[in-house]
């Protein structure tokens, strides 16, 4: 049965330019004096070095490990001394420098003893299948570089259909149609593999009609498989995963979503063949085929590059660079990124190098008004309004461009093409979502700000409430005991003054021998009573005041408090 | 006449009561308004604006009292999200605050630093670690670039240093400077 195929709605037919880099078959790049091993060469968190500056190295050693789930391992893509593991140029838009392992070749290429694993993949546990995989540090080599692992665990899905992507639909790039060419017998392999890590029901592979060499060999190479290898017509960006799915099946996958939800799993045809190197003969993924081409070019060819060359080496080797080359561009014209120097090493995303001359490249001067002609809606494969976005990009309302799903654009360059007024779309799009981002990491940064702050002022206030609550009870404290001196002084006075009077009540008041008085007598008796009466009355009058001071000075205490 | 004045007055009556009971039932706690506001500002709380701190700020701007042009770090971005949430015109930032910068973490000079605890006191966000007659440092990941470290540092030994960009944190520049700077 020959399976239908259907259409999404866009696209665009850029000239091809894929025939000059066909001519010859796929070489070996000379091996280079040193080779630059990024631990950034793929989707997720960098690898981590477990070789140190001095070791010895093989040809596919570890010398990187993954580092979390989305992560892939590095191996040494040839024998020699690890120099230097430092800050070098990796290939990025920003032609920003990170973390790479420095390996200067000894021109030996020797290989780590390595051979296929002790059981078939068959028998093998999904798990352990997927960790050599893993451990085999392979990735996407479609372009995204994306774990290769992780798209190989159904999670509990059923997998209904696996595609193999040998579309390869962006201009220039050869690198997947001289894979299938040369070694189909790989691919098929590969895909065997997959299959039977994912349980997937049945396999297609994706081919654009404009590489019938590649067919036929496939066709040949799977005569006694059940795969079903599928010519597609050319059409841009028919080798982006979800236009292909649309192509093949007419499912769509839903926008923020992954194919895997549909019951689809696409891999690249390289990635294939790197897996089948990996788990039948147990060789890590330590290069990769690259297609060097374009009118800068002298001799366009296709490489078996191991990674961390750098990319001068393989111009030179590719008969060096015309004088009239304007910029060195990593992947294709369409989604490609200048580089910054050719020093820069390739890595595993590295399917394309890119020698444009100023012809092919579209002179800043040219870029003109927007006309809002509407072709770039007409083109786009995701169905946004890319005139829409590229106003709300331009304007930094980045909440509108949200709403009109900028994050769902594929960044395939289709209204960049079209545009009658050469306006840079993907860029204002990759400006506008790394803005995005960036300004995401800034909320969240600005969230733990406040939260800290938010409890440095409460820490401030509850100490600042506890040591108020510690002096109030000191406070207290003091001014008990001094009340209970006081207390204890007067008791001791009162209990005195009590004793006193006992005594003179036990004495009598009445004074003795006053019988049988004279007058003189009784005259001299009367004047001293008087005498007392009125220092008694000026002593209690005093002792009143004393009294009465110290109930002002109680009174202006409690005040005080 | 005299039935209308009584439907009217019975309406009234128990709309009154109606909105009564749903300004009670319906009460909103705190201040909205500042909440989202705050959740705005970048929370450096630097204090540029004059006021003590990113939440006072934005009481002030809730209650009209203060214009949305007065932080620097939050810069154009920070102003054109407060306009948009306010629905009003964006403007330019006040120079009187100063203006926007790079970036920038402090770092301190660890053989100068003499341990006061003054710059661990003054640092709203608790980014700075160390004791009494301790070497102090900065806990990088946590400081806001506030600069309020800076000014209590008896031996000057605090640095603002710009946040180095890496290939994780690059954004792709604004469109149309690339072109200028091709041209040129």
């Amino acid at each position: 049965m020959i399976r239908q195929l259907f259409n999404f709605k866009g696209g665009i037919h850029p000239p091809q330019h894929k025939a000059i880099s066909t001519t010859q078959p796929i070489q070996p790049a000379t091996l280079a004096r040193q080779l630059v091993l990024p631990l950034h060469q793929h989707i997720g968190e960098s690898a981590v070095p477990i070789v140190e500056v001095g070791d010895h190295v093989l040809k596919g050693q570890k010398i990187a490990r993954a580092e979390g789930y989305v992560s892939a391992s590095v191996h040494a893509s040839s024998s020699g001394t690890v120099v230097a593991i430092e800050e070098r140029p990796i290939p990025h838009p920003s032609g920003l420098s990170a973390q790479c392992i420095v390996i200067d070749t000894d021109g030996e290429d020797q290989w780590i003893e390595h051979g296929p694993p002790a059981s078939n993949y068959t028998e093998m546990p999904a798990s352990q299948l997927r960790n050599l995989i893993r451990t085999s540090g392979i990735v996407g080599l479609g372009g995204a570089g994306f774990p290769s692992y992780i798209k190989l665990n159904p999670a509990g899905s059923q997998v209904d259909t696996l595609i193999l992507n040998g579309v390869e639909c962006e201009p220039y790039i050869s690198c997947d149609d001289m894979l299938m060419r040369e070694r189909p017998e790989q691919v098929i392999a590969g895909a065997k593999v997959m299959r039977h890590a994912l349980q997937a029901k049945q396999v297609v592979i994706a081919i654009e009609d404009n590489k019938p060499e590649a067919y036929a060999a496939l066709v040949e190479a799977c005569a006694d498989e059940e795969f079903e290898v599928m010519q597609v017509p050319t059409l841009y960006p028919q080798g982006s995963e979800k236009q292909l799915i649309k192509v093949l099946t007419d499912k769509e996958v839903p926008s923020n979503g992954l194919p895997i939800q549909i019951g689809i799993v696409v891999h690249n045809v390289g990635t294939a063949a790197a897996i089948h190197n990996a788990i039948d003969l147990g060789k890590p993924l330590t290069s990769r085929i690259v297609t060097i081409t374009g009118d800068g070019v002298a001799e366009p060819c296709n490489l078996e590059v191991p990674f961390g060359t750098p990319m001068q080496h393989l111009l030179d080797q590719c008969g060096g660079l015309r004088n009239d080359v304007d910029r060195i561009i990593m992947g294709g014209p369409m989604m490609g990124f200048a580089m910054h120097s050719t020093a820069i090493p390739v890595i595993k995303t590295t399917n394309c190098i890119l020698a444009a001359t100023r012809d092919n490249v579209t002179p800043p001067s040219d870029i003109m008004p927007c006309i809002r002609c509407g072709a770039c809606a007409d083109v786009c494969p995701v169905e946004l309004l890319p005139q829409q976005l590229q106003w709300f990009a331009r304007a930094k309302e980045f909440d509108r461009a949200q709403e009109y799903n900028l994050f769902d654009c594929i960044e395939c360059g289709c209204c960049s093409y079209v545009c009658p007024s050469n306006i840079p779309l993907v860029h204002f799009y990759r400006y506008a979502k790394t803005e995005i981002w960036a300004q995401e990491r800034e909320k969240e940064k600005a969230d733990q700000a406040r939260q800290r702050h938010e409890f440095r002022l409460s820490r401030i206030e509850r100490e600042a409430a506890e040591k108020a609550a510690r002096l109030a009870q000191k406070k207290a404290a003091v001014k008990k005991t001094a009340a209970g001196a006081q207390d204890a002084k007067q008791a001791a006075i009162q209990a005195a003054m009590a004793r006193a009077k006992a005594k003179k009540q036990a004495q009598g008041n009445e004074p003795k021998n006053t019988d049988n008085l004279t007058a003189e007598q009784q005259q001299q008796v009367n004047k001293a009573d008087e005498m007392r009466a009125k220092a008694q009355q000026i002593a209690e009058s005093r002792r009143a005041q004393a009294q009465q001071a110290m109930a002002d000075k109680q009174a202006k205490d409690k005040e005080e408090e | 006449m005299l039935t209308a004045v009584l439907a009217l007055t019975a309406l009234a009556i128990v709309f009154g009561l109606l909105l009564g009971f749903a300004a009670v039932r319906f009460k909103v706690e705190g201040d909205p308004l500042a909440d989202q506001i705050d959740s705005i500002l970048p929370q450096t709380q630097c204090g540029q604006c004059s006021y003590p701190g990113c939440r006072p700020y934005a009481e002030a701007i809730a209650n009209g009292e203060a214009e949305i042009n007065r932080c620097p770090p939050g810069g154009e971005t920070t102003i054109i999200a407060l306009a948009d949430l306010l629905g009003r015109e964006p403007i330019p930032l006040d120079e009187e605050v100063g203006e926007e910068k790079p970036k920038t973490v402090a770092i301190i000079r660890e053989d100068t630093c003499i341990g006061c605890t003054l710059c661990i006191q003054a640092c709203p966000v608790d980014a700075i670690l160390g004791a009494a007659k301790q070497m102090h440092t900065v806990i990088e990941a946590e400081c806001t670039g506030c600069e309020l470290c800076l000014e209590p540092c008896p031996v000057d030994c605090i640095d603002m240093v710009p946040v180095t960009e890496d290939i994780f944190h690059w954004k792709w520049p604004y469109p149309d400077e690339t072109i200028a700077e091709t041209k040129s």
